[in-house]
């Protein structure tokens, strides 16, 4: 038989050249059969490999086994696209086309996703000309025509603190046909600069990819670096981790709960869960000092220990603001009037979700069991689990009726874990990474599933290093959300999801 | 309606006293302000100055010096230095007016000065602020939102931050301010009316930050706009954002005690 794939598990690093390359057919056949036959594309990218071409690697995830699948092809300056046989792959496809110039024909949509010149000198998917400015969001839109369809633009700069974005609604009336969200404006070009670390900036690049996701991140990063210099943090350090994830899982869903009662004019929870979430951030800042978790997460380890007072401090404060929020949280479930404005608004059907393979606590609202932590489990999340949250009618209500859900299980993990961590050494040193290898490592982190792969050269750094921030996989679920509701309807949408705009253009 | 009332009893009065009052709780591992034994330091040793990612150190003739503007308080430096010369205290207390004023070593930090008379007539007792957040990574956001909340209730002090730069006596400018960006920084300075503020806050929007020579960035909102008061930090306790805010407004004092 032969080998069309490599197999491997969460931070497993297995050589590259145990990736067959395989014709861009065998390639499209063998992924279309992976995930019809349940796997889900976690990755999809392009990494140059001779003047003329570059290689795609594709990684599947399969949750009934925990297997990662890796498959490559090598394919020229244009080829025909993936999308239309795996629609999974339509915003990593215009990603591969806008940086290394590649142009998959046949994609129904094919527009650039971050703005910005092709990695590639010489090459460009759209040919456009070499050293002209590219302006962020110039570019086509989908429109709907008639005499009184109207069309509404909003951003970048938005009307609260928030992260900008564009977002291009066609409506007739108050009712929404369309939205098309453009986004951009936040890169900072983080990918290409880790091509030759770990240096002394990754871990911090790590930190500020999504801001909100410190912990999600470096944790990572830092398990793929670890598996590829073949030593483990200690498991002390690997449950800090876990207890650091989950108190940022829930200052994020305290935080969001707190959004979508503001968003329906229930002034109480917000006014509550705004607090709170400020509370479970304090307890971040009793284990590090930052209450966004900076510098905790470290290569082999944590930077920061625990002695039995702090512990019991940390699950105080847990114990307490959870307490709180629960009775934030009560009120806004018995509020009629904002239930109203949650119960079947921005609906994801189940199959659209599958199809497009959106991830985390968005997924898990239309009714997909999956979780990395329990499918896929690295680091601590091996030794002691999280039930795996979900609820079925995939609204506004069930994105914010999982996160309450998470709430209460992570809030009891915290706790459980800070009850008996175990012993060992706080930081180990590693040594060099495995040279020509690949690493792919997955985190669920508070909006979903983060994917990291970084692949080593011949001299042990990093070739190429690939960041799939959930909300990446996520945006395109908010557009289609919003289909057929009233604009009026796309705040408590949005807030709903509570997407990163950074951690999507990095 | 009374499960409401019940549960508003339960969760209690929340506003801390800010400035006035008993300091305010600081947690123990906090990086603030850094402290340098400059005498302790070792001629010819830069370990600090090879282990700091966004190049905030530098060695001068008495010590090293360390640039607040671009420090991301990782703390990187401290278990570097094999004589302690460098230590992070708990102090929060960081803004100041001028790029040169968040330089330590050699030189005390120098802590933002009031606007003058005229301009606290004008924004002292009502200062309506338009974010943009310019590549910030939604940390310097999430934590200029917080002091919305009740806990520092912003309002009090007449700060808003409003919806539109319209309505804004000034913008709170969050990222290195990327190349994606710069235009509609630009714009959103222009729509708001003079006389207007410009405040800096974290090491994104005051140099770069981690993201310092990167192509893709302008090295911070001083490169598009005048700024009038720079908040160092990767991110800025919400106390530091608030402490800035409102020496400049001229109500805390610069000797650290409360005016009126």
């Amino acid at each position: 038989m032969i080998t069309r794939h490599a197999c491997a598990s969460n931070c497993q690093p297995i050589a590259i050249a145990e990736i067959p390359a395989l014709p861009l057919e065998d390639f499209r056949a063998e992924l279309a059969g992976q995930i019809s036959s349940g796997c889900q594309l976690s990755a999809l990218f392009a990494q140059p490999c001779s003047a003329q071409a570059v290689r795609l690697f594709a990684v599947t995830s399969e949750t009934t086994t925990s297997t990662l699948r890796l498959l490559a092809s090598d394919v020229p300056d244009r080829y025909p696209a993936l999308t239309p046989s795996c629609p999974a792959a339509h915003w990593f496809e215009r990603e591969i086309a806008e940086q290394w110039g590649v142009r998959p024909e046949g994609h129904p949509w094919l527009k650039p996703i971050r703005f910005h010149p092709s990695y590639r000198d010489g090459r460009d998917a759209w040919d456009r000309r070499p050293g002209r400015a590219i302006a962020p969001c110039v570019t086509d839109y989908f429109q709907v025509e008639g005499e009184e369809v109207h069309e509404v633009a909003v951003g970048p700069v938005h009307a609260g603190v928030i992260e900008p974005g564009h977002f291009r609604f066609q409506c007739l009336g108050e009712n929404v046909f369309h939205l098309e969200i453009e986004l951009g404006y936040q890169h900072r070009g983080i990918e290409r600069r880790l091509v030759g670390g770990p240096d002394r900036r990754t871990i911090h690049y790590m930190e500020t990819l999504a801001g909100d996701t410190t912990i999600g991140h470096a944790t990572a990063c830092c398990q793929a670096v670890e598996a590829l210099a073949g030593r483990e943090a200690s498991l002390r350090a690997q449950a800090l981790r876990a207890v650091a994830l989950e108190l940022e899982r829930l200052a994020n869903h305290t935080g969001d709960l707190g959004a979508l009662a503001v968003d329906v004019g229930f002034l109480p929870t917000s006014a509550y869960c705004g607090r709170l979430r400020g509370d479970f951030l304090n307890t971040s800042a009793v284990l590090c000092g930052s209450r966004f978790g900076r510098g905790l997460v470290q290569p082999g380890g944590v930077a920061f220990d625990v002695d039995p007072s702090r512990c019991a401090d940390m699950q105080r404060r847990v114990e307490v603001t959870f307490r709180d929020v629960a009775g934030a949280v009560e009120l806004l479930w018995h509020s009629p009037s904002a239930m109203a404005r949650y119960d079947g608004t921005g609906t994801v059907p189940r199959a659209v979700c599958d199809q497009l393979a959106l991830v985390g606590l968005a997924a898990r609202a239309c009714g997909v069991d999956r979780d990395v932590r329990r499918d896929f489990p690295a680091g601590f999340y091996r030794f002691a689990q999280v039930p795996v949250s979900t609820w079925h009618t995939g609204d506004v209500f069930a994105r914010a009726y999982v996160r309450w859900l998470e709430i209460q299980r992570s809030a009891r993990f915290v706790s459980e874990q800070l009850r008996a961590l175990p012993h060992g050494e706080l930081r180990r040193g590693l040594g060099p990474l495995r040279p020509d290898s690949l690493v792919v490592s997955l985190v669920e982190g508070w909006r979903g599933e983060i994917c990291h792969v970084a692949l080593t050269g011949s001299d042990g750094r990093f070739a190429h290093y690939k960041v799939v921030d959930p909300s990446f996989r996520n945006w395109i679920g908010l557009a289609l959300a919003l289909r057929n509701e009233q604009i009026s309807d796309f705040p408590v949408c949005n807030k709903s999801f509570n997407l990163s705009y950074c951690g999507h253009d990095l | 309606m009374f499960p409401i009332l019940a549960e508003r009893i339960r969760q209690r009065h929340r506003t801390i006293s800010f400035p006035a009052g008993d300091p305010p709780k600081i947690p123990d591992r906090l990086r603030g302000l850094p402290v340098i034994d400059a005498a302790k330091c070792i001629a010819g040793c830069r370990r600090c100055v090879e282990v700091c990612p966004p190049d905030a150190i530098s060695i001068s003739d008495r010590g090293p010096r360390m640039d607040l503007g671009r420090c991301l308080f990782c703390g990187e430096c401290v278990p570097a230095c094999p004589e302690d010369v460098i230590a992070f205290t708990q102090d929060y207390r960081l803004a100041s007016r001028t790029r040169e004023g968040l330089t330590v070593g050699g030189k005390a930090l120098q802590l933002a000065e009031a606007l003058d008379a005229k301009a606290r007539r004008l924004f002292g007792r009502s200062l309506h602020l338009r974010q943009v957040s310019a590549g910030g990574c939604n940390a310097c956001e999430a934590d200029i939102n917080v002091l919305s909340t009740v806990v520092f209730d912003l309002s009090r002090f007449g700060i808003q931050i409003v919806a539109s730069p319209r309505h804004a006596d000034g913008l709170i400018i969050t990222g290195p301010v990327t190349e994606n960006m710069r235009l509609a920084l630009q714009k959103t300075y222009e729509a708001t009316p003079f006389p207007k503020l410009v405040i800096a806050v974290g090491a994104c929007a005051i140099s770069g930050g981690v993201f310092a020579g990167h192509p893709e960035q302008h090295h911070g909102a001083g490169s598009v706009v005048p700024v009038d008061l720079y908040v160092p930090g990767c991110p800025p306790h919400p106390l530091t954002i608030l402490d800035g805010m409102l020496r400049l407004l001229g109500r805390i004092e610069a000797d650290g005690e409360k005016s009126s």
